[in-house]
């Protein structure tokens, strides 16, 4: 046999290798965090680490429930001030703007896309915190809060909604457009009734990624949100002002707490970075079925 | 039409004059939207720039940050740590992320395999996805429970590497196998029909032609090392101090920038820093731009 042939049959084992390698270290992750959150789950208990609200290791009690409020509130809020800024901004770029435009500000939004989380957390704090304590003057708001946190939080995730939704749109086959605007519908009829309906399921799956942006967030949700281990709750009669309210999040809990942590509160942690596995997992399924929930309702359930 | 048609039916104005006078109304609110969201994103790093460009000299980049409270001195140390934690994450993750992805497109897909390999090969892919979608912090859990305290190798810059590789792994991943996926089949056809082996068509014709998006992949990891804060908070120490040696601890730019604007409130300073890093994740963009331009215009010619 020639060299050639024993180089060739020895080089697929080499790279066997480093693949096997990276699936042991891919499943080791998961493994080991569920390994390490074990001893929480069965000391502590599902029920009282989930729904317990109160979280001070001190005293042997670890609740997650303040934690989870504060990272689902906040993730909220950014999505409802997000969203909505987002989809206008994808829909002007790819329909409505003309080509000029687009080729100054579609490279400028992906850059923004880019920046360290720990820039717009410092903006947030030099500037936003200040402002929102300014602006409402409630008893016990320090604008460090929830409402910071969403606004800090829509700012990252609108570049990456933006561009995917952009690229969603412009996935749309052109003889869509051409059929619906030659049948006498105007152009934006076109955009509401054939372009967005098309381009919905990449639409969401853009808006899932920020989702997961959001509740992922680490650092920058430290820097503005408080920190406080509370539910978070309104500050006055108004129902609104629980944007005011300080609070912490699943990452925040981790990333403040795990350096000084031991035996079960150290597998408290990592049950915390269980729960937060999870959500995002049941968000991705979420959206799933709802993908093609609307797709079925738009194409009918023919098949 | 069936009745779930109806209910997303909405009426639409009947003359075309109220119909172009709805779409003019819809337009201007877009162009509201589309503004507003560019203004907020102009104007926090128009913010950051103008508050800490004025600082940038050529003393901020080469003086140590003097630590403690004072929050005063520049940043080489967090420049020279950040570089050194590139490399290191880098050396590690890119041989085992890229020959994984060239198995995974090249030889896992070969169709006549039978066996545990294909399960593994699914069960790779399926793990690469999930991982993507993991929280950093995640990362830095599992990198300080294992590299930190259980592999004894303490708050370090090992340690932090390696937790890092663990998270740009799945990236290399799969920018590798997609840049080998683009690549079309004709060229291993061409190759394999000349008399190459599977081994030298992979290494002499088809891992070249995907080389710009294979190191796109690694440019890629670059920018998310230089951003990454979370994973470095747990596993680097924070010390403000040159790293002797990989088993110091130490604090990236980024890192630096939160205990700057945490700890001790510098603002001005974390402002500077923070434009640096923004000058950074810039030129890595530009670089990306660079090379997929040349992979267009390769491709075409």
């Amino acid at each position: 046999m020639r060299l050639r042939y024993v180089v060739d049959r020895a080089g697929k084992y080499l790279l066997l290798l480093p693949a096997v390698f990276s699936i042991v270290v891919v499943f080791m992750i998961g493994l080991f965090t569920l390994l390490e959150a074990l001893p929480a789950f069965r000391q502590i208990g599902l029920g009282p680490l989930l729904l317990g609200s109160v979280w001070r290791p001190t005293m042997e009690s670890y609740g997650l429930l303040a934690m989870i409020a504060g990272s689902v509130l906040v993730t909220l809020g950014a999505l409802v001030l997000g969203v909505p800024l987002a989809l206008g901004c994808a829909i002007l770029l790819a329909e409505v703007a003309p080509a000029w435009f687009r080729a100054v500000v579609r490279p400028a939004i992906e850059l923004l896309a880019g920046i360290p989380s720990v820039v717009y957390g410092l903006f947030g704090m030099v500037v936003l915190v200040p402002l929102v304590r300014e602006v409402f003057p409630v008893p016990g708001n320090t604008g460090f809060g929830l409402l910071s946190a969403s606004i800090v939080l829509a700012v990252m995730i609108l570049p990456t909604i933006t561009n995917i939704a952009e690229d969603s749109i412009r996935a749309v086959p052109r003889e869509y457009k051409e059929g619906s605007l030659a049948l006498g519908a105007t152009h934006w009829q076109t955009i509401v009734r054939v372009i967005l309906p098309t381009a919905s399921s990449g639409i969401i799956a853009g808006i899932m990624l920020g989702i997961g942006r959001a509740i992922g967030e680490t650092m920058a949700m430290i820097m503005v949100i408080g920190n406080s281990i509370i539910f978070p709750q309104p500050l006055n009669d108004n129902p609104l002002t629980i944007f005011l309210s300080q609070a912490r999040t699943l990452t925040g809990n981790i990333a403040v707490e795990i350096a000084y942590a031991t035996g079960v509160h150290e597998s408290a942690l990592f049950a915390t970075g269980v729960v937060l596995f999870v959500m995002i997992i049941l968000i991705n399924r979420l959206a799933y079925l709802l993908i093609r929930g609307r797709l079925l309702t738009l194409y009918g359930g023919g098949q | 039409m069936s009745p779930n048609m109806e209910r997303l039916d909405w009426k639409w104005p009947a003359s075309p004059s109220r119909r172009r006078w709805l779409q003019r109304t819809a337009f201007g609110l877009l162009w509201v939207t589309g503004l507003i969201s560019i203004g907020i994103l102009v104007l926090i790093v128009a913010f950051v720039w103008v508050r800490g460009g004025g600082q940038i000299n050529w003393a901020f980049l080469v003086t140590p940050p003097e630590g403690g409270l004072s929050g005063e001195g520049g940043i080489s140390t967090t420049i020279v740590t950040t570089l050194i934690l590139i490399v290191v994450t880098v050396a590690i993750a890119s041989p085992l992320g890229i020959g994984a992805g060239i198995y995974m497109a090249e030889y896992a897909t070969e169709s006549s395999r039978r066996g545990i390999i294909p399960i593994l090969v699914n069960a790779a892919r399926a793990g690469v996805e999930m991982l993507a979608g993991v929280p950093s912090i995640v990362f830095g859990l599992f990198g300080y429970a294992l590299f930190v305290t259980a592999l004894k190798l303490g708050f370090s810059i090992l340690s932090g590497a390696l937790a890092a590789a663990c998270l740009v792994l799945p990236v290399i991943i799969r920018t590798t196998e997609e840049a080998l996926h683009a690549i079309p089949q004709s060229y291993r056809e061409a190759s394999l029909a000349l008399g190459a082996t599977k081994w030298q068509t992979t290494w002499n014709v088809v891992v070249p032609a995907a080389l710009p998006g294979i190191i796109t992949g690694i440019i890629l990891s670059v920018g998310r090392i230089i951003s990454e804060t979370a994973v470095f908070y747990v596993t680097l120490g924070g010390s403000h101090n040159m790293p002797r040696s990989l088993m110091d601890p130490g604090r990236t730019m980024a890192l630096h920038l939160f205990y700057l604007a945490t700890d001790t409130r510098a603002f001005d300073k974390a402002m500077a820093t923070g434009v640096i890093l923004v000058v950074s994740i810039i030129l890595i963009n530009l670089s990306i731009n660079i090379i997929s331009r040349r992979l267009r215009a390769k491709v075409r010619g």
